[in-house]
């Protein structure tokens, strides 16, 4: 919520800025970049706040291995998966009842390009457009009541100034310039091709459910709404929250592909600054990195049907460790650690894999 | 009558009074009712019957908004079983969330091809374009019948497909997009082919109209009005020609095959027979995204010539608002993608999409200059039609700069298909065209009825509905970027609190609309009489040196536009 106040904070600063001089556009870009580190920081910190939080409400265990690793891999081997419980405020749209402001703008993001988005957005567009409109209001004050026919009787013949009709074509230009680089530098940001590494989830769309097929690891997940009241015994928000999530891990590259089985669909969780159609007989894929783990509310956002309002996306990102441990019980594999589960029963391989894919994790952290 | 004749005689002439007195009884000789209204072959009353049949689905659009905004003013479902059951359906859930999609589909077909189109080019284009240019009439006047009546075929089309089977409940839930496949297998029932069909038939009432202005405009202006000497009113309506001309036959044919997929088993749009729904949406907003042109473009043209009439000063940079308006209906029609940026695009495809979009915000930036310059210096005069122009030239604006922000294909990744959007449409639709049709009726009410309306009733008309829509829209914005999707009937409660301020909105537009309502009826009955020209010195074009309203048939001696007549003044010499 701090991280709200913040931005606008930061934004009004920028905006003051942006009416003095366009200039400071030129120099957002690196603004930009500090940003996203400090987003970094604060996320982590909020997060960290967050954990406390859910340690009080769910399993001790499985909120205390996002800490302690080796803790986790015992909360595992006993079974332990429980859906984690949402952060108030992250990954969820805010009313305007708890925070005012942060009911005005964008979730929080826990991407690195979201946090670019949305620095572009809060420190490039922001303050160009609304410092264009009151420009625009304001020229329309001033010659209401500078020419208004009481002030000035007789109008003037002026029909033509080329200067001042190049000034207004050429200063929009450099204004979009201005933004088209950034704009741009997204768009590649965005389109990087996952590496060879990622892990695959695959977004199936159906009416009006999703379906979560993991083909490194043989899982495959049907995703429904929750009834109002199942979701509200659990602490989640109505219509957002699922039966069963799409489980992945956070800090690692995901490669998420979206298909659809009937009309079109969309793939689409704000917090994550993600949205790609599901359309039949294609397969999208965009890369996606997760920075925290986290419970991360979408919806879809392609008119389907008669319910297309009720077949809401939650993303549950989780530690490696705890990813896999999912994975397992979910009567998967770890890749990689094929001929160990080839020769082990389904309960040993929850013991094997966390041991696996440790350096992965090491290296994350 | 005979001293108007006089007025538009050329040159005052020596058997100018008896070319007078000759007009007179023929300009004045109207068929029967019937005939006159039904079998119509004059612009004028071809121009009301449009406005007529706009306003009709004005109010019906509006309604459905209406239904949809106390909907949505609260979380859950509410009234949409009611609802379904009223038009026919089973009393269930599913039904009543298809009747959601049906009324988001009704309204926004209903807005765009049966409200803005037609009022905008059919009913202000029909009435002034042949007055602005000096012709007795359209080129081809039989034809503009046809439009007009094509057009009210298409809108039964469309109400009837409300109470056929569409899938889950009646009516055609597919949204004005009618993206396929949900539009071919996802909609059973011929609710869907009714409302396609609407669209064939409108479609090619415009495209009759759109050659019918073309020919027009150009071969139909008075001795003398050179094209550079046109009214931006009718710069604007041929703009607008040409983007019908060339997007609607796509549209005719996308919408074709969409027939053929869902009933005579083709699969253009099927990938299991080769087919490609993404095809479907490039072929849909390649009419799509001139068409959001064609409804702005002649609210342009009208806000350009009530600014300088007020403003009692010619248009400034008459030649860079003329070309400005070329640009953007060239522009519009290679920036189609932008709507698609989600649908799977490669980086490249995006990139210039993204660039080519924000192009389109220079030449409206001269638009919009070129206004606040027209009137700076000027002697304004703060009438009704000139309040609402002032109104749409800064709601304009506050819609544009949210579309420099969609422009960005990175960033439409998170407000694509959100209220954000939805919010910017309304700003420079329901604000834009409509505050410019607002203005145009306001200007040329009184040239059309030969009544005044009241001043105070307009001004009044003029601030609530400003109040209304900023009250409904601005909050949308707030929902898009907090991730509330578009047609969604319900939603989680974080979103409650300005869904519930954006439904009072929707009260406070609706009471207002009450003002004018009153005011047309006010007008029509005790308004006073309106001269040929009861705004003064300001108006310079050809409609305001005949009488209000004009006689029967106009222009039958023709004007004659003189060396010395400037764009901005094509009245005949006093002397």
């Amino acid at each position: 919520m701090g991280q709200a106040l913040d931005r606008m904070k930061f934004g009004i600063v920028a905006l003051m800025a942006a009416a003095m001089a366009f200039g400071l556009a030129f120099a957002a870009p690196q603004a930009m970049a500090q940003d996203a580190s400090g987003t970094d920081v604060g996320g982590g910190a909020a997060g960290a706040a967050a954990d406390a939080d859910a340690a009080a409400a769910a399993a001790d265990a499985f909120d205390g291995g996002i800490d302690a690793p080796a803790g986790e891999v015992n909360a595992a081997s006993a079974g332990g998966y429980a859906p984690m419980a949402p952060t108030e405020g992250k990954g969820m749209p805010t009313s305007y009842q708890e925070d005012a402001l942060k009911s005005m703008t964008f979730q929080d993001q826990y991407t690195a390009d979201g946090a670019y988005a949305l620095g572009m957005h809060d420190y490039i567009l922001m303050p160009v457009i609304t410092v264009i409109s009151l420009f625009v209001l304001f020229l329309l004050l001033y010659v209401v009541v500078k020419f208004r026919r009481g002030a000035n009787p007789v109008a003037s013949k002026t029909t033509h100034n080329t200067m001042i009709e190049v000034v207004w074509t050429i200063v929009p230009v450099i204004i979009l310039v201005v933004i088209a680089v950034p704009s741009i530098t997204l768009l590649a940001r965005q389109y990087e091709t996952p590496p060879e590494e990622a892990i695959t989830v695959k977004a199936v769309g159906y009416q009006w459910y999703w379906g979560y097929e993991y083909p490194d690891h043989d899982v495959e997940v049907i995703s429904n709404m929750l009834e109002a009241d199942e979701a509200l015994s659990r602490g989640e928000p109505y219509q957002l929250a699922v039966d069963n999530r799409m489980v992945v891990p956070a800090g690692v590259p995901l490669r998420i592909q979206t298909t659809a089985a009937d009309v079109i669909h969309a793939f689409a969780v704000p917090s994550l600054w993600f949205k790609q159609d599901a359309v039949p007989g294609r397969l999208n894929e965009r890369m996606l990195v997760i920075e925290e783990p986290g419970v991360y509310y979408g919806q879809c956002s392609e008119l389907c049907g008669s319910r297309h309002g009720y077949m809401p996306i939650t993303v549950e990102a989780l530690p490696m460790e705890q990813f896999e441990a999912w994975v397992v019980e979910q009567g998967g594999s770890i890749p990689g650690s094929a001929e160990l589960e080839d020769n082990n029963d389904p309960i040993d391989t929850g013991d094997e894999s966390p041991a696996a894919a440790d350096p992965e994790a090491a290296a994350d952290a | 009558m005979a001293t108007t004749a006089d007025d538009f005689a050329p040159g005052a002439g020596a058997h100018a009074g008896h070319g007078g007195d000759h007009d007179h009884d023929h300009a004045d000789h109207k068929p029967g009712f019937f005939a006159r209204w039904f079998m119509s072959t004059n612009h004028k009353d071809i121009g009301s019957l449009y406005l007529m049949f706009a306003i009709v689905a004005g109010i019906i659009g509006g309604a459905i908004s209406g239904i949809m905004r106390v909907e949505l003013a609260e979380p859950g479902i509410q009234y949409l079983q009611w609802w379904a059951q009223f038009m026919g359906g089973a009393n269930d859930i599913n039904t009543a969330l298809h009747m959601w999609n049906v009324f988001i589909t009704a309204h926004g077909l209903i807005m765009v091809f049966f409200m803005v189109m037609p009022a905008m080019i059919g009913g202000f284009g029909n009435w002034f374009v042949p007055l602005m240019i000096g012709a007795p009439d359209m080129a081809f006047p039989r034809m503009n019948n046809v439009s007009f009546w094509l057009t009210v075929a298409g809108f039964f089309s469309l109400l009837f497909s409300l109470f056929v089977p569409g899938g889950s409940g009646p009516g055609a839930g597919v949204g004005w997009t009618v993206y396929a496949p949900l539009s071919t297998t996802g909609s059973p029932g011929p609710a869907v082919d009714f409302a396609i069909f609407s669209l064939h038939l409108a479609g090619a009432g415009s495209i009759l109209g759109a050659t019918n202005f073309i020919t027009t405009i150009f071969n139909m202006r008075a001795p003398g009005m050179t094209l550079h000497k046109m009214p931006l009113f009718v710069w604007s309506v041929l703009v607008t020609a040409f983007l019908l001309l060339l997007a609607l036959p796509v549209l005719a044919a996308a919408i074709t095959m969409l027939l053929t997929d869902r009933n005579f088993g083709t699969t253009f749009f099927d990938p299991a027979g080769g087919g490609d729904p993404v095809l479907y949406q490039h072929l849909f907003w390649f009419f799509g995204h001139p068409e959001v042109y064609i409804m702005i473009l002649p609210g342009f043209g009208m806000i350009s010539q009530i600014v300088a009439t007020f403003s009692r000063k010619p248009v400034f940079g008459y030649l860079g608002m003329a070309y400005a308006m070329v640009a953007i209906g060239v522009v519009g029609f290679i920036v189609w993608a932008h709507h698609m940026y989600t649908v799977g695009l490669d980086v490249n495809t995006k990139m210039y999409f993204t660039a080519a979009t924000m192009v389109i915000a220079v030449p409206t930036g001269v638009k919009i200059f070129s206004w606040i310059a027209t009137m700076w210096g000027g002697s304004l005069e703060f009438k009704s039609p000139m309040v609402w122009s002032l109104g749409f030239i800064f709601l304009f604006t506050v819609g544009g700069v949210t579309g420099v922000v969609l422009a960005n294909g990175g960033i439409d990744d998170n407000l694509h298909d959100t209220y954000y959007v939805v919010a910017h449409f309304h700003y420079v639709l329901s604000m834009g065209a409509v505050f410019s049709m607002f203005a145009g009726f306001y200007y040329w009410f009184p040239k059309m009825s030969g009544r005044m309306h009241s001043e105070l009733l307009s001004h009044i008309h003029f601030w609530t509905f400003f109040v209304g829509v900023n009250v409904i829209f601005f909050p949308q914005h707030f929902l898009g970027m907090q991730g509330m999707p578009r047609r969604y009937p319900d939603y989680a409660e974080a979103y409650t609190f300005w869904h519930e301020i954006s439904t009072y909105g929707y009260y406070i537009m609706a009471g207002s609309m009450i003002f004018f309502f009153v005011n047309i009826a006010y007008a029509l009955l005790a308004g006073k009489k309106a001269e040929g020209n009861p705004w003064g010195e300001g108006a310079t074009t050809l409609e305001w040196t005949l009488p209000s309203p004009p006689p029967y048939h106009q222009f039958e001696t023709l004007p004659v536009i003189e060396d010395h007549h400037d764009y901005h003044d094509h009245r005949p010499a006093t002397a």
